[in-house]
């Protein structure tokens, strides 16, 4: 049901009074927003994550294998998505199409450019082993959003992850060590859209469909941005991503205590 | 050899701990979650709906599609690599036979009921959690339906006859017989089985009938489960 | 003799043994020797003898008035998405009744993405699914928002004569049209219509249980800081 003028217009309506669809202010997110660590016990580390209707489980699973040669004292980072039929009546089954792969993508370089893992810590034996953390990103119930629900999902799922045991070059998963995967840096994504002159934060379905273009941003504790993707067919003016970028900073700060209450 | 005890301290006929919960999945038609021990299963019923391509469609009834799939970090080893595979596909298979029976599609001709079934985590016994979960789901999508589908794993661990059969059982370094088994708890009919191992025909008769009791309990969950979910709290 | 072997208004799962005896109930169940089974998750009403889904996606029926979105024009009419599994065909003389001249750009008319309140003239056992707009009422929707409820709340956000959903009307002040396939128009000041949405979601999450009027009276009451008239 995409791409309705209509509704389009009846939302800008609503705005104009400060009132969005469901009741919320523009840059109100849904509650509650529900962080839940270590819930799968077959991965090395787990979240799951809702904000409001938006429910998203993401799993880490850790493995060894050698180094690439440019860099052989450090381990290796992998993000995937699908977008489970299970979470939305329009995703169909196949192999992750260019949806999921943006969402993937665009979270593995919040995770990769602020250096919240330190790679150099994934070492074993430097130029032979070095451990791979790769992480899985599996949505429950797609109400809109998936963006900041899976990147929360993600680094929280991170915070939980630690090594299993690795002896004699083999890894028994059934036997988790207390050692934890250090995270040093808790990158946060806030996705700002903008419609007509508005801009909302934590879009659900019926506000996704019908959004002129939208901005994620990921942000440090200390307000620098680690990851920036556009998306939709509008463009933006320089004022308004100033603008945009002032909001996800202020809004990553309320996100984020929600995995610092949660430690 | 003699299996004396079996890991978690269970009795040869009990179950693990069982947790059912339904309408989680709230764009679908019909949701459910089940969990057994460490397996746990989502189900969800998006039907009927439009069928496509045109080919598959039946003039006579809609058709049911299941899928089964293992979440890539829900294996009790390495990564599980996503998008299938031929386990997961004869899972599907069977899963579509097992929940088929009782339903009524006639009033829906060329559409599809899809039900997918996502294991965030498995440690044995999934198939049979993911239809207990799917079961749930075809009932809360409001589809005819003429019973429940109840399913549990049985089988042998050495000369020991058990119910629910746990990842150190599956993989017992002996001899172990795997059974999974539906069972449809109020008409009382089988509509799903499968094994791993040997059996006799004497061994065969009694672990149906153990599959039957727990079948009985796993049936009251079921029911609560659904009537549960109209339960109002008071705001 | 028929001897029921569940409560007044309870729940019941497909399979379970609502009575034995000679009994009949409306609604989903079936016959197994001297049981009587629920085929279906739904409300047993013993007094009236009824069976009511709580859930399910709308089968389209002859004769249901409802809210379609154009999906598809072509040159002989529209075609609809009715929120179920089956489109519904608006034919060219059926949707217009002055007269068009051929290959004319129907869209003049009705446009992919317009919302209609429309009658169901025919289904096929096929389900194949004819439509009309020439009727009283019926006609293209304009401004407003429309909602998704399940079809199966639709009688009970309806009311009795309409009762309920004209509690709703007169509170919020906006209009308010019901499709039996449970979309929902409603047109009024912003803060109203959310209200109207609020009360709407309110009666399909709590339509099995009783008292609801009064509730749903309160609700609006509270919400509106005035006296609701239950006519």
């Amino acid at each position: 049901m995409k791409m309705h003028k209509e509704l389009r217009e009846h939302i800008i309506k609503l705005l104009e009074k400060g009132l969005r669809l469901d009741g919320r202010k523009s840059l109100q997110y849904r509650s509650p927003i529900v962080i839940k660590k270590g819930i799968i016990k077959t991965a090395e580390g787990s979240a799951h994550v809702s904000i409001g209707d938006t429910e998203v489980l993401a799993g880490v699973k850790l493995e060894v294998s050698e180094p690439y040669p440019d860099t052989p004292d450090e381990g290796g980072i992998m993000v995937g998505a699908e977008l489970l039929p299970l979470s939305n009546p329009e995703f169909e089954l196949g192999p992750p199409g260019i949806q999921a792969i943006e969402l993937a993508r665009v979270i593995d370089r919040g995770i990769r450019e602020s250096k919240a893992i330190d790679l150099k810590a994934l070492c074993i034996k430097e130029g032979e082993k070095a451990w791979t953390v790769i992480i899985d990103i599996c949505p429950i119930n797609d109400n809109g959003n998936l963006f900041d629900a899976s990147a929360l999902a993600v680094i929280s799922a991170l915070m939980d992850t630690r090594f299993p045991k690795y002896e004699n070059e083999k890894i028994d998963y059934k036997v988790k060590t207390d050692k934890k995967l250090p995270v040093n840096v808790l990158p946060i994504a806030v996705t700002v859209i903008k419609l007509g002159n508005s801009f909302l934060v934590d879009p659900d379905t019926e506000e996704e469909n019908v959004i002129d273009a939208r901005l994620t941003v990921s942000t440090k504790e200390d307000g620098t941005i680690c990851s920036l993707q556009k998306g939709g067919e509008t463009p933006f003016t320089f004022e308004e991503i100033d603008k945009i970028v002032d909001i996800a900073i202020e809004k990553s700060a309320e996100l984020r205590q929600h995995i610092l209450g949660n430690r | 050899m003699t299996y004396t005890k079996r890991a978690d301290g269970r009795r040869f006929d009990e179950m693990r701990p069982i947790e059912a919960k339904v309408g989680v999945i709230k764009r679908a038609d019909g949701s459910a979650f089940f969990r057994i021990g460490n397996t746990s299963a989502y189900a969800a019923v998006y039907g009927p709906r439009n069928l496509h391509p045109r080919f598959l469609q039946d003039p006579q009834k809609g058709i049911l599609r299941c899928n089964y799939n293992m979440m890539p970090f829900s294996g009790t080893g390495e990564r599980v690599k996503p998008g299938g595979n031929r386990r997961s596909k004869e899972i599907s298979l069977v899963t579509q036979m097992a929940l088929l029976p009782v339903l009524n599609l006639d009033e829906y001709p060329n559409s599809v009921v899809d039900v997918f079934i996502e294991l965030p985590q498995t440690e044995a016994g999934s198939r049979c959690a993911g239809i207990c979960a799917a079961s749930m789901a075809l009932a809360d999508a409001g589809l005819i339906m003429n019973d429940l589908v109840t399913a549990i794993s049985v089988g042998k661990v050495d000369d020991k006859l058990v119910v629910d059969l746990d990842s150190s059982e599956e993989s017992y370094d002996g001899i172990v017989t795997d059974l999974p088994v539906a069972i449809l708890p109020n008409l009382n009919k089988i509509t799903l089985m499968q094994m791993d191992g040997q059996i006799t025909k004497e061994e065969l008769r009694k672990v149906l009938k153990m599959a039957q009791e727990a079948c009985k309990t796993i049936y009251e969950i079921q029911k609560s489960a659904l009537k549960e979910r109209y339960v109002i709290e008071d705001a | 003799m028929t001897k029921f072997l569940i409560e007044n208004k309870s729940i019941v799962v497909p399979g379970e043994v609502i009575a034995e005896g000679n009994s009949e109930i409306s609604g989903d169940a079936y016959r197994d020797g001297d049981n009587l089974r629920s085929a279906r998750l739904g409300l047993l009403n013993i007094e009236n003898k009824t069976l009511l889904p709580l859930s399910g996606r709308y089968v389209p029926y002859r004769g249901d008035v409802i809210i379609s979105k154009v999906i598809d024009v072509n040159l002989n009419g529209w075609r609809l998405d009715t929120n179920s599994a089956y489109s519904a065909m608006l034919p060219l003389k059926e949707g217009v009744s002055e007269f068009v001249t051929r290959g004319a750009d129907l869209t003049q008319f009705y446009a992919l993405g317009d919302y209609i309140l429309c009658k169901i003239t025919n289904v096929t056992s096929q389900k194949l699914v004819d439509v009309t707009t020439r009727g009283p009422g019926l006609k293209k929707l304009t401004g407003g928002r429309i909602i998704s409820v399940n079809t199966h709340k639709v009688p009970r956000i309806i009311g009795k004569q309409g009762t309920m959903v004209g509690m709703i009307k007169e509170a919020t002040g906006c209009r308010i049209i019901v499709g039996q396939n449970g979309l929902i128009w409603i047109d009024g000041q912003p803060e109203q219509e959310l209200l109207a949405v609020q009360t709407i979601k309110k009666i399909e999450r709590e339509s099995h249980v009783s008292g609801l009027t009064e509730s749903i009276k309160s609700f609006l009451e509270k919400e509106t800081k005035n006296t609701v008239v239950d006519r």
